[in-house]
């Protein structure tokens, strides 16, 4: 099964939910539904409708930068981090 | 006085909640929560005794946070906040206001756009009529966005509700928001030559009074204005005002003549107080005359902005106003606004001051 390194920031929107995880999942995408199965709501947090992951949501398999498509094994190391360019809010006149 | 006065503020960084004492004496001061996410709209589900809240996550999106102990814990959800799969339908990026309407919480969304939820905030669908308005080809951003950021929903009458998007202007559903008319003659465009447009009205905030749900007010980009048939024509309640540029409004609790709005000095040269004085300008006829409120508020050097849902009152009476700035002061008043007080200082910036009193 792959290993899950979850982001603190993510970790702290579903509370029953360690920051490390085994999943069994051939993709990203599968990942990432497998992990809202376990944690409804958690697809939203990593993804914009399409699916399609979030602009600041970067995603690593084996320290590369992954996509939706990109292919699992049963010894893939995923991090999901979120980026440091998401780490400040846009000026908010209004 | 035994009921307590609970101020929530939505910030840059988090929801704060403030409680008042009896005497609307300020005491603790609880946050940030939502994990310091940018609030945009933090509000009151009176039939749940719930805080709502309205987040736009750089990282994780469109969030609407909920909490029925008065901000101890939250939970978090976006389900159905969403245009849909379709390659060309955009992603909604953060909830801009949260109004509670009956057993109903609305979430005005960016870009411009308006959902429903019947279940306290859990689960949203979209209320689709508005962007299937014809005039959506023409809708434009403002500084914020295009952005969904007002609900009015009518006192008595469940199908009527008003919403205000900036820069596009005031729309009004009276079949549960099937289908929609703009509400914008005689109101100025703003930022177009073309005065003939039905859209383009840079509306920043409205308000009305239950016991008179036909007389609007508005602060739009271009003045302050006053409808006195549900929206259909506008008229400048501008004179007597020191400038035609601000973003709150806040109707009396009690008295439906009487309208605070807090004027800026344009909108573009800096968006502040004017000449780095603190006012907050209120009128008792309705917006026909206009007075400056100033005591207890810094004269010299508060060069502060004060954004469109930042300014609230309470139910008191005499009725309490609070406003919060863009650098991170509430000022709050507990008669009307005649003497102003600091109530608390060094938050993130404000977005939204809303003020529930609580019972017992």
């Amino acid at each position: 099964m792959a290993q899950l390194h979850v982001p603190r920031s993510l970790a702290a929107l579903f509370p029953s939910v360690p920051r490390l995880l085994e999943i069994e999942a051939d993709d990203v995408a599968n990942l990432i539904r497998e992990l809202d199965q376990r944690y409804p709501g958690m697809a939203d947090r990593l993804c914009a409708p399409g699916p399609r992951l979030r602009p600041h949501i970067k995603v690593f398999v084996d320290k590369r930068f992954a996509a939706l498509d990109t292919p699992l094994t049963s010894v893939s190391v995923v991090h999901i981090i979120p980026a440091v360019s998401g780490g400040s809010d846009r000026p908010i006149e209004g | 006085m035994a009921s307590r006065t609970l101020i929530l503020l939505g910030t840059r960084k988090g929801v704060f909640t403030l409680e008042l004492d009896g005497s609307r004496e300020p005491g603790a001061l609880s946050g940030p929560h939502c994990e310091a996410m940018p609030i945009q709209h933090a509000a009151w589900d009176p039939l749940r005794g719930a805080i709502v809240a309205g987040a736009g996550s750089p990282w994780y999106g469109p969030i609407v946070w909920r909490s029925e102990d008065l901000g101890r814990s939250w939970t978090q959800s976006s389900d159905g906040l969403s245009y849909g799969d379709d390659e060309d339908a955009p992603a909604v990026t953060r909830v801009w206001n949260i109004t509670a309407v009956g057993d109903a919480i609305y979430a005005g969304v960016e870009p411009a756009g308006l959902f429903r939820s019947d279940d306290g905030g859990l689960s949203f669908r979209h209320v689709a009529g508005l962007r299937d308005h014809p005039s959506r080809p023409d809708w434009e951003p403002g500084a914020g966005g295009l952005i969904l950021h007002t609900i009015v929903p009518h006192p008595s009458e469940a199908e009527r509700m008003w919403v205000g998007i900036s820069a596009v202007g005031v729309f009004h559903t009276a079949d549960g928001g099937r289908t929609w008319e703009t509400r914008n003659a005689g109101v100025p465009v703003a930022g177009s030559p073309d005065e003939d447009t039905e859209v383009g009205r840079c509306v920043h905030k409205l308000g009305l009074h239950p016991a008179r749900p036909e007389v609007l007010y508005q602060q739009n980009h271009r003045g302050a204005y006053r409808s006195d048939d549900g929206a259909r024509t506008w008229t400048s309640i501008n004179a007597g005002l020191p400038s035609t540029f601000g973003f709150p409004l806040a109707v009396h609790p009690h008295d439906p003549l009487t309208i605070w709005t807090i004027p800026l000095n344009g909108d573009d040269q800096g968006r502040h107080m004017i000449d780095g004085r603190a006012a907050v300008w209120m009128s008792r006829d309705q917006g026909a005359t206009w007075s400056a409120q100033r005591e207890g508020l810094p004269q010299q050097g508060a060069f502060v902005g004060v954004l469109r849902e930042a300014m609230a009152v309470d139910r008191h009476d005499p009725a309490g106003v609070y406003f919060g700035t863009s650098t991170g002061q509430l000022f709050g008043s507990r008669d009307e606004g005649r003497s102003w007080r600091l109530l608390a200082d060094f938050l993130p910036g404000i977005c939204s001051v809303e003020a529930v009193v609580l019972e017992g």
